[in-house]
């Protein structure tokens, strides 16, 4: 079965997954903006942290900075949808394609190592912990103050005019929202948060590759799928909970799918665990509830 | 105002649900205690691997037959696990994890990012990797001479000096040399530095076309038309796997087209002096058997292939306009006879 280490790793994975799928939250959810982006984003946070690292930066201040790309790309995004009226799925396609041109030309080689590098981990492994503890320890701190502000975000005048952009469009409008200016800062929010985990992975990876963001928009969305299946959300703030649970499962589903050669199951059978773990992670609860709801009517 | 909208998801379940998951989790930790129970002499052999691949998947089969050769049969007294992230990098992060996490006496990593994953969360356990090809870039090792950690392996960088010798012998008057590749195939992209560092100094040019996908090799390709004297491919993943895209142009405008690995010249190519990434993995192979015999990372030099065997393609030489020397045949190792 899990090893430890196995474990800790999915749980390091989910975490800074959780960002994404909190990212997909802002832009699928709250905004109803169908949001590609992060495919280039996720890679464009990871190339601005290593080349700041390398050239010996702050990774603090790197990852910092990545924050700030992955912004200015959502705003990109929002801004070809809301002032140059494309479709936001293919604003969003087009700010992904570009990125990758982007991404090479911000690192300048397609890979740049931080495996001697300093990173924002550094540290944190002079506290005693077992070496794979050390990333989830400083991952849970970032996801629950990320899940914070988010949270108290959501609640702010600003936040509530957001959620009314997304809700329905043309009420906001009618009491005033500037509703073009809540998806631009929105999304570019969501990339911000997806900029971050782009750069937390590349050093926890050892590596930022062009290639990183290959399906991020997937995974982050069966997140989110699995995680709103499980913990019901009915506030924001369990929705959150819900990105970050939603997350950690997918991460331990792949975990547990790598372990099933027991089962006479191969490596290139992989992705097709996956999807069978994630929909059953969806669909369950749903069966559940249905079930209950015919026995209440039984007795009803 | 948009609470409303979650509201639809609320099951009376909620809580039971919960407590389940609670449960699961705690229930994973407890087995993680639960390790690979092992007979004493039973060797164990963790093997990653980005992609599945041709190439690399021959590499994997090499190392396999290699340890089988030095006395590690499988199921005997050789375990082996293997498994592919599918191109997915958090996949080959977990994938990584879950092999420290087990154990094995070795673990070998093929292709650099595969490469990548793994240094980063092995301290202890003895690492191989295998078709990378700058491990001093990808800072898996200091220096190819003296790795010093935990980490060597065998680098797939080509001999591009000797590929330069032959395709000149064939084609001496060749002044401009054409290349396709793929900006964001980090192996490539050294690899095609190399090749423009070395074209200068012997005074030729190179001429680059950029593919990100193998839906773009046959553009990048026909956009070479008019501007080289010949093409010379690396063993770019994305090129290779659509080569037929290049030779095409090559017959139909009559430029040769030279290859890094053997299999190339099959598909249609003239030459290669290659490199065949079967005998890449039997050569990891070798190093894998060295450490489980007890031999320490810290003491072998990163390696490269030592292995380089001639093949000529005539019937392609024809097609693409030139003709192959009766003694460059003749120190051929394999001449493919048919046409593609």
């Amino acid at each position: 079965m899990l090893s430890e280490i196995a474990f800790f790793g999915a749980l390091e994975t989910g975490l800074i997954y959780g960002l994404v799928a909190f990212a997909i939250y802002l832009s699928f959810r709250v905004l109803d903006f169908p949001d590609l982006t992060v495919d280039g984003s996720f890679p464009l946070g990871a190339a601005v942290a290593a080349v700041l690292i390398i050239h010996g930066w702050n990774p603090w201040i790197a990852t910092g900075a990545a924050i700030l790309a992955g912004m200015a790309a959502g705003a990109v995004t929002a801004l070809l949808n809301v002032k140059l009226k494309i479709l936001n799925l293919l604003a969003s396609i087009l700010t992904m394609i570009a990125l990758y041109s982007v991404n090479l030309r911000v690192m300048g080689r397609p890979n740049i190592a931080l495996l001697s590098e300093d990173t924002v981990l550094t540290p944190w492994y002079d506290l005693g912990l077992a070496y794979h503890q050390v990333p989830v320890l400083l991952f849970s701190i970032v996801i629950v103050v990320a899940l914070v502000l988010l949270w108290r975000f959501m609640k702010s005048e600003t936040g509530l005019a957001m959620r009314a952009t997304g809700a329905n469009p043309r009420m906001a409008r009618a009491q005033g929202i500037a509703t073009g200016g809540m998806i631009v800062l929105g999304v570019a929010l969501s990339n911000g948060l997806v900029g971050l985990a782009g750069a937390l992975f590349a050093q926890s990876q050892g590596a930022a590759d062009v290639t990183m963001g290959v399906g991020v928009i997937v995974i982050g969305l069966a997140s989110l799928i699995g995680g709103e299946a499980i913990v019901t959300p009915s506030t924001v703030f369990r929705a959150l909970i819900a990105c970050v649970v939603g997350a950690i499962l997918y991460r331990l589903a792949i975990a547990f799918a790598l372990n099933a050669d027991v089962l006479g199951l191969q490596a290139q059978d992989l992705n097709l665990i996956t999807a069978v773990l994630v929909t059953l992670a969806i669909v369950l609860p749903g069966v559940r509830t249905n079930i209950a709801a015919k026995f209440s009517r039984n007795k009803a | 105002m948009a609470t409303t909208r979650f509201r639809t998801l609320n099951t009376p379940f909620g809580k039971t649900l919960r407590t389940v998951l609670g449960a699961s989790l705690l229930g994973t930790s407890l087995l993680a205690a639960s390790g690979l129970a092992q007979a004493q002499d039973m060797k164990t052999v963790a093997i990653t691997q980005i992609v599945e691949h041709p190439a690399l998947d021959a590499v994997y089969q090499g190392i396999k037959d290699e340890l089988a050769d030095e006395g590690f049969k499988e199921g005997e007294n050789l375990k082996v696990m293997h498994e592919s992230a599918q191109g997915n990098q958090a996949i080959a992060a977990q994938i990584a994890r879950k092999f420290v996490g087990d154990q094995p006496d070795v673990i070998v990593a093929i292709a650099t990012p595969s490469a990548q994953t793994v240094a980063a969360a092995a301290h202890d356990i003895p690492v191989v990797f295998s078709a990378v090809t700058d491990p001093v870039g990808a800072k898996l090792v200091k220096s190819l001479d003296k790795p010093g950690a935990n980490i060597t392996g065998v680098s797939d960088m080509l001999p591009i000096d000797k590929h330069l010798d032959m395709l000149q012998r064939v084609m001496p008057n060749a002044k401009r040399i054409g290349t396709v590749y793929n900006p964001g195939e980090a192996n490539a992209v050294s690899l095609v530095n190399l090749l423009d560092e070395r074209l200068k100094a012997r005074g030729l040019t190179l001429e680059k076309a950029a593919a990100t996908k193998t839906s773009e090799v046959l553009g990048a390709a026909r956009s070479l038309v008019g501007k080289v004297d010949a093409i010379y491919l690396t063993t770019d993943n994305t090129v290779i796997s659509a080569a037929e895209a290049v030779i095409s142009v090559g017959e139909r405008a009559d430029i040769p087209v030279f290859a890094a690995d053997t299999a190339t010249v099959e598909r249609g190519a003239v030459a290669a002096l290659g490199f065949n990434y079967y005998n890449h993995g039997r050569q990891t192979g070798k190093m894998v058997a060295r450490i489980l015999n007890g031999a320490s990372t810290a003491d072998m030099p990163v390696e490269t292939m030592d292995q380089l065997d001639l093949y000529v393609n005539p019937a392609a030489a024809k097609e693409m306009g030139i003709t192959l020397s009766d003694d460059l045949i003749k120190d051929a190792k394999e001449v493919v006879k048919n046409d593609k």
